[in-house]
């Protein structure tokens, strides 16, 4: 049984939006010095939203000098005292986040359920963890007295826009680096409220740049000799290039890439909870998760009974308006994205893979994707490979734990995995002998700023939250 | 009547056997005076990826005994290493600027391999945590191997810099391919005899003899290959290089010249697991 809804659109009157920003350098907001401008958009309605600038070499030049020139006194402030600036921006942000989360669905495509729910009550925490560090660096595992790295080159995606910067920002600060940041190309909007919040926390001119601009911009800041850490969380192919930008050089770099998590339900697995539980990690944010549970690994002897148990819930998903309380899934990102997993799921057709989606009402404007399931899959196949970063779900069996592991870890990634079954021995040792850095068992797609998250092989290096994370932007003391 | 001493053939391990080179190339190495010490075996592109062969298989088992286990089979290496000891000074000795510089340097190596062994069961407590996160989870990290490393060992330090990279590395469940000092290889192949007869399993470590120029490309660019260690690299353009081509499947990569303590080093070549699971009856 569907239950019909009235639309219930969250009000965008809350977001005070300009027609176009300036980059966010030494504590104001200035021209570019020659960069080009580009238009950023909605796209659930494909309107306009304002005008942004593309950073030039020389306006990071800039923002990387203005960085190096506050890294001597926010570096040398107490702990304690650079504890409260960050304290003060965790405050701000769970003040402003109703204005964060609106802004965020719609420059984003997000649904405000999760943008209002998850992902701005993180940032704000993210901050307030991060906070707590500042005046505790002797217990962050690198000795007494460990030091900051300088000054660190940030850059982050476009499907959270707001709580990767969190994570990139929250640590650098604690740990007493200043940073240049550049949000993704497509979802720059919330990065530049926050760096109105930098301006209501008083926080020292110069310890947060935020530069925006697309993939050349980015290549300036990763390529900047004054930078000391790269921190970029992105698709494995730009982590390589920047893997082999920062050879030879002193940088520290930590890396979080894509993935192809499996989610593995066993024959014993209760079934609501792991319908539910493939529903979240193939469907949060569209897919547009770099730890999705894509992969779907089914025990042959539930296979259909749970097929089914799928697909009577994805059809009732709704999809549509990012900003009605009531939408599940939102829009994809950007027209480029939404082409590239058309791509993948014809590869997937074209393969001999048997494609189903969720029947949705597609909207008129926008960049749209319903539910989808691809079933009769090989592991050969691009869809079980490629990392698709929309709500596509590829469905594989198997029979016995060691091939359900032996496929899970089949892939060059190793970012997360889900298990599913009430046999707790089964759990820690499916959880044991998989080969990615988050196992969420009889959960998926859970946060924390204190738990450590973070990629095995092709998925990266390094991690971020909790001590771990802090550990990143710090060298042990002299 | 004298005797004629019997000469060791020196040759590659790899896989817990001590196969030549494939090529079946040889380099000559001479002592502190010049005079001919050897033909040691010189290890070509082939052998590099066997070794990798070798130590992919044998990583599952190492990376799943027991931590208590690892400490032990280390400690054991420590033991047999003990029992040479005059051997490993003797070889150092042909190249070394004293006699009690290679005493020194074979004891400081026996005393970092106890060091190491040591780790085995303390690095989880150590570096791991309990996560206490805002909500009602159950949530952990612990740290597990990188899988399999290759590793360049400082030339200089032909025991106690090679002693360093192996166990730093295979402390934490990890199997390294190393290529030794190209200029003092010798004690590299003593130690190889030392861990054949051990308790530590073929493939774990698996050391290579010859020139690191000419083998580690082949194990930067390796597909198979987890992370890479280039301590031991003195030319900048080829740390450079061996960096690049370690960037096509994200290897983890300590560069030269990284001050850091044992510890830290251990943690180089580990991954951090998060396992999360709800609390509720």
């Amino acid at each position: 049984m569907v239950f019909e809804y009235a639309p219930a659109p969250e009000s965008t009157k809350v977001v005070n939006l300009k027609t176009n920003y300036e980059l966010f350098i030494d504590g104001k907001f200035v021209k570019s010095k020659n960069g080009s401008t580009y238009k950023t958009i909605n796209p659930a309605t494909e309107e306009v939203l304002a005008e942004i600038i593309e950073a030039s070499s020389e306006d990071i030049d800039y923002a990387v000098n203005s960085a190096r020139k506050a890294f001597k006194s926010w570096s040398k402030l107490s702990g304690a005292e650079r504890g409260k600036y960050i304290y003060r921006i965790a405050r701000l942000i769970q003040e402003r986040s109703r204005e964060l989360a609106v802004l965020e669905s719609m420059n984003n495509g997000k649904p405000i359920r999760e943008s209002r729910d998850i992902d701005i009550p993180l940032v704000a925490a993210h901050f307030f963890h991060y906070a707590g560090w500042a005046d505790k660096l002797d217990y962050a595992g690198l000795g007494k007295n460990p030091q900051p790295l300088g000054v660190a080159g940030q850059i982050i995606p476009w499907n959270f826009p707001l709580l990767m910067l969190a994570w990139k920002i929250a640590p650098a600060l604690a740990a007493g680096n200043t940073v240049v940041l550049k949000p993704a190309e497509t979802t720059p909007l919330t990065a530049l409220l926050f760096a109105e919040i930098c301006q209501q926390a008083e926080l020292p001119d110069g310890v947060v740049n935020i530069v925006t601009g697309a993939g050349e911009t980015g290549r300036f800041l990763v390529e900047h000799p004054e930078i000391d850490k790269v921190a970029f969380t992105g698709s494995t192919e730009v982590g390589r290039l920047i893997a082999q930008a920062v050879a030879g050089t002193d940088k520290k770099v930590t890396l979080e890439l894509g993935g192809k998590a499996a989610n593995i339900v066993f024959d014993d697995a209760a079934m609501d909870q792991a319908v539910e539980g493939v529903i979240n990690g193939i469907f949060f944010n569209q897919g547009h998760v770099c730890c999705a549970g894509s992969r779907l690994l089914l025990q042959e002897s539930i296979s259909d009974e749970f097929l089914n148990l799928l697909y009577e819930r994805m059809k009732t998903l709704r999809m549509g308006d990012p900003l009605d309380k009531n939408t599940d899934i939102g829009a994809i990102n950007s027209a480029a994205q939404l082409a590239k997993i058309h791509a993948l799921t014809q590869a997937g057709k074209s393969e001999g893979a048997e494609m189903w989606s969720a029947p949705c009402e597609i909207p008129n404007k926008g960049f749209w994707f319903a539910p989808t399931v691809f079933t009769n899959v090989s592991l050969s196949h691009r869809i079980a490979r490629e990392e698709i970063f929309g709500p596509v779900l590829s469905v594989l069996t198997f029979r016995t734990p060691d091939e359900a592991i032996e496929k899970a870890n089949n892939t060059p990634f190793g970012l997360s995995a889900g298990i599913w079954t009430e046999k707790g021995s089964r759990i820690l040792e499916v959880a044991h002998r998989l080969r990615a850095g988050v196992i969420w068992a009889n959960t998926f797609n859970k946060f924390d700023p204190t738990s450590p998250f973070g990629g095995y092989k092709e998925s990266g290096y390094g991690r971020e939250g909790g001590r771990q994370g802090l550990e990143a932007y710090l060298k042990a003391g002299k | 009547m004298s005797n004629i001493d019997v000469k060791r053939t020196a040759k590659l391990f790899i896989g817990g056997a001590f196969p030549r080179s494939e090529s079946g190339r040889t380099y000559e190495i001479f002592d502190n005076n010049q005079n001919f010490l050897a033909n040691v075996a010189l290890a070509s592109r082939k052998d590099a990826r066997d070794a990798v062969v070798a130590a992919r298989s044998a990583f599952t088992k190492w990376s799943e005994a027991t931590a208590y286990n690892r400490a032990q089979v280390l400690y054991r290496v420590s033991e047999l290493m003990q029992g040479r000891r005059e051997q490993f000074v003797e070889e150092l000795n042909l190249c070394s600027k004293s006699n009690k510089h290679a005493e020194n340097e074979v004891d400081e190596a026996i005393n970092l391999m106890v060091w190491f062994a040591g780790w085995a069961d303390k690095i989880a407590m150590v570096t791991g945590s309990s996560n206490p996160v805002a909500g009602p989870f159950f949530d952990f990290s612990i740290p597990e191997p990188t899988g399999v490393v290759a590793a360049i060992a400082p030339d200089k330090s032909p025991l106690l810099g090679l002693v360093e990279t192996i166990a730093s590395i295979v402390v934490g469940g990890n199997a390294v391919i190393v290529i030794a000092s190209e200029t003092q290889p010798l004690p590299a192949i003593s130690l190889a005899e030392v861990l054949a007869t051990s308790d530590v399993p073929g493939g774990v470590v698996n050391i290579l003899t010859g020139s690191y120029k000419e083998i580690a490309p082949w194990l930067a660019s390796h597909q198979d290959v987890n992370a890479i260690d280039l301590s031991g690299v003195e030319s900048k353009a080829i740390a450079l290089e061996l960096e690049k081509e370690a960037a096509i499947n994200l290897k983890r990569v300590l560069r030269p010249n990284t001050k850091m303590d044992g510890l830290t080093r251990i943690k180089t070549f580990l991954e951090t697991k998060t396992v999360w699971h709800p609390r509720g009856f």
